[in-house]
């Protein structure tokens, strides 16, 4: 850990990270990078990653098929009167503790 | 506010998805956090709890697309993809009575979709167990710091097999999070809606799965092409 620049760390810095990156302040304008060649380099890191993620991850597409099969598996629970809003394993999944109202991702609190 | 590592003119909002632009751009939704993506969908939606199918059929249109992008994204292969999609519809369908609007339905959905996911990947063998879990990587799944030493950057250059393979091996939680954000582009108070968390957990969850990513990625930055 080496004291910088704005009197802080590069530790402390990297702990500010997350906020600084995720409340949408500039944190590439925070005085700690202007002399700090590690942090300037993690912090183009992270933009190419993110930037990468974009590009290289499109949102897809599922194939036309699958339409059809949901469409028939929906016509198979009709015809056989299946619900199944009150099976367990249907519901999603809970935290030990928690109450699970049985209806959906519905949090039980709201 | 939007992400400045993610440009708010860059968000990857895929058309026909349900999300609006100005949610896209990362500032706050001007849609209320609360229903539906419009009118529009608030009409469809409300038809749908009615049981008219053909209004089913618009909703799946409206939000198929991110629904699996997401399975494909969290289980890394087509076929099961296809699969958790078509169970997250189905349980949409038998479900979709009890929504009662207190959150977007868009979030409402992704958590029905993101608990059968964690679902399949526990009966895969991981030791997930609920979105608690997914949310706490155990201490030595994190991160390494960087601190101290020069460290190799990457080079700006990200092949996608090895971006896929490092996404893979990332702990759910992380996964869950950097897909959320980074791939489908929730802001963070909407993934900490999804995944019943705060909103700094959701930060410190996307950071800390960026830095592992960075590890991998430098570690094995490139795959060569398989014949």
């Amino acid at each position: 850990m080496t004291d910088r620049p704005g009197d802080m760390s590069c530790e402390e810095f990297q702990s500010q990270l997350p906020e600084l990156i995720g409340s949408g302040k500039v944190a590439a304008n925070h005085p700690h990078l202007k002399d700090c060649a590690l942090c300037q380099a993690l912090l183009a890191d992270l933009e190419t990653i993110a930037e990468a993620a974009r590009q290289l991850f499109p949102i897809e597409d599922p194939p036309p098929k699958l339409w059809e099969k949901i469409e028939s598996a929906l016509k198979n629970e009709e015809e056989s009167g299946v619900d199944g809003s009150g099976e367990p394993e249907s519901g999603p999944e809970r935290p030990e503790g928690e109450e699970d109202s049985g209806a959906g991702p519905e949090k039980p609190k709201e | 506010m939007s992400d400045p590592i993610h440009p708010p003119n860059q968000k990857s909002t895929p058309k026909g998805d349900g999300r609006n632009n100005a949610e896209a751009a990362g500032t706050p939704p001007a849609r209320s956090q609360t229903t539906a993506a419009g009118p529009a969908e608030a009409d469809v939606l409300a038809r749908a709890q009615a049981g008219d199918h053909q209004a089913f059929a618009q909703l799946y249109s409206l939000h198929k697309r991110r629904i699996y992008s997401l399975c494909l994204r969290m289980v890394g292969n087509v076929a099961e993809a296809e699969d958790l999609t078509q169970e997250a519809f189905l349980q949409l369908h038998r479900k979709i009575g009890t929504f009662r609007g207190d959150s977007a339905f868009s979030t409402w959905l992704h958590r029905l979709a993101i608990n059968i996911v964690l679902m399949q990947l526990r009966k895969k063998g991981l030791t997930l167990i609920s979105l608690d879990e997914a949310m706490e990587p155990a201490p030595e799944e994190g991160p390494g710091r960087s601190f101290g030493a020069p460290d190799l950057t990457l080079s700006g250059a990200i092949d996608r097999l090895a971006l896929e393979r490092a996404v893979a091996g990332l702990p759910a939680g992380y996964r869950l999070v950097f897909i959320l954000h980074d791939v489908e582009g929730f802001e963070h108070n909407e993934i900490a809606a999804m995944l019943d968390c705060s909103i700094g957990n959701s930060k410190s969850q996307l950071h800390k799965a960026r830095l592992k990513l960075r590890d991998a990625l430098r570690t094995n930055p490139r795959q060569e092409a398989r014949p």
